[in-house]
């Protein structure tokens, strides 16, 4: 068992070279109980990881379910309504619930002529790997479902799957509006891959570590506030192309040719009803999620704030409490993200498929380059001066 | 998977001049011919405002062809008109440009007035009619502004629009009892007098909407998005516009000095315009082409702005009288033909009557707006991206139930 990073004690260096084993804390946990010596070690394991399974699913359905109903709330404002406001009682809470049921109990639907296989598996496809990226999102600096060195290589490689699932539900629809979403939506993620990636680089080059963790903790000087976006000049442009590529990723407006609604009827949705369509629904609100905590762990301190600099230095490190503090702290970072995707869908008009290809060929992918550079250089200098 | 139009062979065979390569394969010849995707657009495509259809004929993204079809929401309006009285009919006049009812029933009360020259139009009905015919050409507008972004994207202003059609649907809900399909401007003058303390309203409505148009100038028409999806897509020059007897912003936008309210003035427009009231809104290229679809939205969104300084001048100059000229309950139009254009927010809305003296029409023809201008889009879809179609549709802003009546 490994115990967590000390926060405060380690030098940068000496952070890049620890040797990181790898682990689930629930794993962790279990061992520290110890179990009967009778029950085989698999057992356990494969329970810790079940359980896991269990929580990430639970805590994922919730925080997608809120940014849907977050969404219709800050739309309903933004446009002179008010949003969901009877389900549940208190401003419609129980709105999303009440939808989800509805849709689980829609018939279930395959369109004649599809490809019955194909259109199945595609939302699980889609559902499944987005839930595996979530799986090196930490809830807490002592609570994560697996550590690992290089989270954020696997958040990037698991979350782009999910377009395989939507290429596969465009194609066995047996409906050309879908098959034209289909193309869009591996056209635009190809083309957004490589700004989103290398706009990554910057904060990477200024942390030099690829886990979400340690980024975390090695932002935590200067009371809290020592966030990457404010210790590299290079960060505020690699953010923001990051964020424009990640909006492009989430298929989220400007961007959301896949399924454009007024040009291609629902894109990939066309032929997807009740459950399966939900599926995607859950897939793009975790996937906004994602997006925004991978921006809050890399660019704006992660777990780190004032609040958790303040109770560090009271004395209260580790536990429940600090955990949960951490953990609100991520969450509200990460809903701002969320908030400012919402805020930009409602706002700005949908820009044309030839502009989309433009824009991440031709300016984010070179500009990115750049941010990269600017970020290398300066690291350089700031460690040739202090 | 994708239905093919035409029978469609991929072969792989060597070819009969291929060369021999130095590794001993012989060189292969591909034989992949593709053809173009036929792709219904309608007639339940949100895109196409109503049951519209389009058949389009696409190479990937690239619009290669469009054909549009109509008859999906025909009534047989102008055949109604032959068997109903006069006065009837004037409830049908609502359901064509279900938008822009009072400017319909204007243009129908107008063509039957045509024929009854001893019928006296009092003044207050006049101008009732005017401040009623252009609200609703602001309600109309507000809801071509409306779904033009829509069809680009931006969901917001939609709903900005809404509030303000709101409004007045509410100011006509008080005058007349309906809110989208009035029948209130009838032969012989307006169904009954204003409530007390509408005409202030009225201004009250001015007044607000005049600081929202600003801001929603800004947000929408001016948006660098919107204005990169909408400058020099669908170009309809001058000459093009002429040929296919374009009118209204259509018209308008592509350049063309002609409005009907002041070349061939009906009601009290003349009088209107020797005051200096208002202008007409033409498109200039400002953004990129003249005659692009930014221009033909510009030209409907400062129209707005200019009806309202119609309705203020209306509202400066009306004074107490009464609203309806002397008109039987049951009425008899001379015998005779008269054709009355007007300007309906969409273009030249003719009605042309023709009586035996009788009390039904003998013919009741209607000249639709959206119906000429629609045939315009076959000429300027193709080579277009999907998503281009869309916004051209959306610009030449029909109404299905006046292309089909």
């Amino acid at each position: 068992m490994t115990p967590p990073l000390a926060l405060t004690a380690l030098p940068q260096e000496q952070v890049a070279t620890t040797p990181n084993p790898g682990g689930n804390a629930l794993l962790d946990l279990v061992n520290k109980i110890g179990p009967p010596e009778w029950i085989p070690d698999w057992i356990v394991a494969l329970h810790a990881v079940g359980a896991g399974v269990g929580i990430l699913i639970g805590i994922v359905s919730l925080i997608a379910m809120y940014s849907v109903w977050m969404e219709r709330k800050v739309s309903g404002h933004m446009q002179c309504r008010l949003g969901p406001m009877y389900a549940g009682g208190w401003h419609g809470w129980a709105q999303t619930i009440a939808d989800g049921v509805k849709l689980l109990m829609k018939e279930d639907m395959i369109p004649t002529g599809a490809d019955r296989v194909l259109f199945i598996i595609a939302p699980g496809i889609v559902l499944a790997s987005i839930f595996g990226a979530l799986v090196a999102f930490p809830i807490s600096y002592d609570f994560y479902f697996a550590r690992m060195d290089l989270g954020i290589f696997m958040i990037l490689a698991l979350g782009s799957t999910t377009t395989i699932g939507v290429i596969m539900a465009g194609w066995a629809s047996n409906s050309k509006w879908s098959l034209y979403g289909a193309m869009r939506e591996a056209a635009q993620v190809i083309a957004y891959e490589i700004p989103l990636g290398l706009a990554l680089m910057a904060p990477l080059i200024t942390l030099g570590t690829f886990s979400l963790l340690d980024a975390s903790a090695l932002q935590s000087d200067w009371f809290g506030m020592k966030w990457a976006i404010f210790t590299n000049p290079a960060n505020l442009p690699a953010f923001v192309i990051f964020w424009i590529a990640a909006l492009a990723e989430t298929k989220r407006a400007p961007f959301d040719l896949p399924e454009a609604e007024s040009e291609l009827v629902a894109g990939f949705l066309t032929e997807y009803s009740g459950i399966r369509w939900s599926f995607f629904f859950m897939e793009e609100y975790a996937a906004m999620f994602l997006m925004s905590v991978i921006a809050a762990m890399f660019w704006f301190g992660g777990f780190e704030s004032p609040a958790t600099w303040a109770l560090r230095s009271a004395g209260v490190e580790g536990g429940i409490f600090f955990g949960a503090v951490c953990f609100v702290t991520l969450v509200i970072k990460a809903f701002a993200g969320v908030f400012l995707m919402m805020w930009l869908r409602w706002t700005l008009p949908r820009v044309r498929i030839d502009q989309v290809m433009t824009m991440g060929y031709k300016y984010l992918t070179p500009l990115a380059l750049l941010c990269v550079l600017i970020a290398a250089v300066s690291e350089a200098v700031k460690s040739l001066l202090f | 998977m994708v239905e093919q139009t035409q029978e469609y062979k991929p072969s792989i065979q060597p070819s009969e001049e291929g060369r021999v390569l130095p590794s001993g394969e012989r060189e292969f010849f591909f034989d992949v011919s593709t053809s173009d995707l036929e792709v219904n657009m309608g007639p339940q495509h949100p895109a196409t405002h109503g049951v519209m259809r389009v058949l389009l004929r696409t190479d990937g993204e690239l619009v290669t062809g469009a054909q549009p079809h109509l008859g999906y929401l025909h009534r047989g309006a102008e055949k109604i008109g032959e068997n109903v009285e006069w006065l009837q009919y004037l409830p049908y006049t609502d359901r064509y440009d279900y938008l822009a009812a009072m400017n319909n029933n204007l243009g129908y009360s107008l063509a039957v007035e045509a024929l009854m020259p001893g019928l006296e139009i009092p003044r207050r009905a006049t101008l009732i009619r005017t401040i009623c015919a252009e609200l609703n050409r602001i309600a109309s507008h507000l809801i071509a502004f409306g779904t033009y972004g829509l069809d680009i994207g931006a969901f917001t202003p939609f709903f900005y629009a809404f509030r303000e059609r709101e409004w007045i649907q509410a100011l006509f809900e008080k005058i007349c009892g309906a809110r989208l399909t009035y029948s209130y401007i009838r032969i012989g003058g307006v169904f009954n007098e204003a409530p007390p303390g509408w005409l202030k309203e009225v201004e009250h409505f001015c007044d607000v909407f005049e600081e929202k148009w600003k801001e929603y100038y800004d947000l929408l028409a001016l948006n660098h998005i919107f204005v990169m999806r909408t400058k020099d897509i669908g170009v309809i020059t001058p000459e093009m516009a002429y040929d296919f007897g374009l009118t209204g912003p259509m018209l308008r936008g592509s350049g063309i000095d002609f409005d009907l309210r002041r070349d061939m003035p009906y009601m009290d427009y003349t009088e209107i315009w020797e005051a200096g009231a208002y202008q007409i809104p033409l498109g200039s290229g400002e953004k990129g082409t003249l005659g692009d679809c930014w221009d033909r939205f510009d030209v409907r969104v400062k129209e707005m702005i200019e009806s309202i300084k119609i309705v203020r001048y209306c509202l400066g100059v009306i004074e107490p009288g009464p609203v309806l000229g002397d008109v039987p309950k049951v009425i008899k139009v001379p015998p005779g033909e008269a054709y009355v254009g007007i300007e309906n927010p969409r273009g030249e809305l003719g009605h042309y009557s023709h009586s035996d003296g009788g009390k039904v029409a003998v013919r009741c023809r209607v000249r639709g707006p959206s119906f000429v201008n629609l045939a315009v889009l076959e000429d300027l879809m193709p080579g277009t991206l999907l998503a281009d179609s869309v916004a051209i549709i959306g610009s030449t802003d029909i109404v299905v139930g006046e292309t089909d009546r």
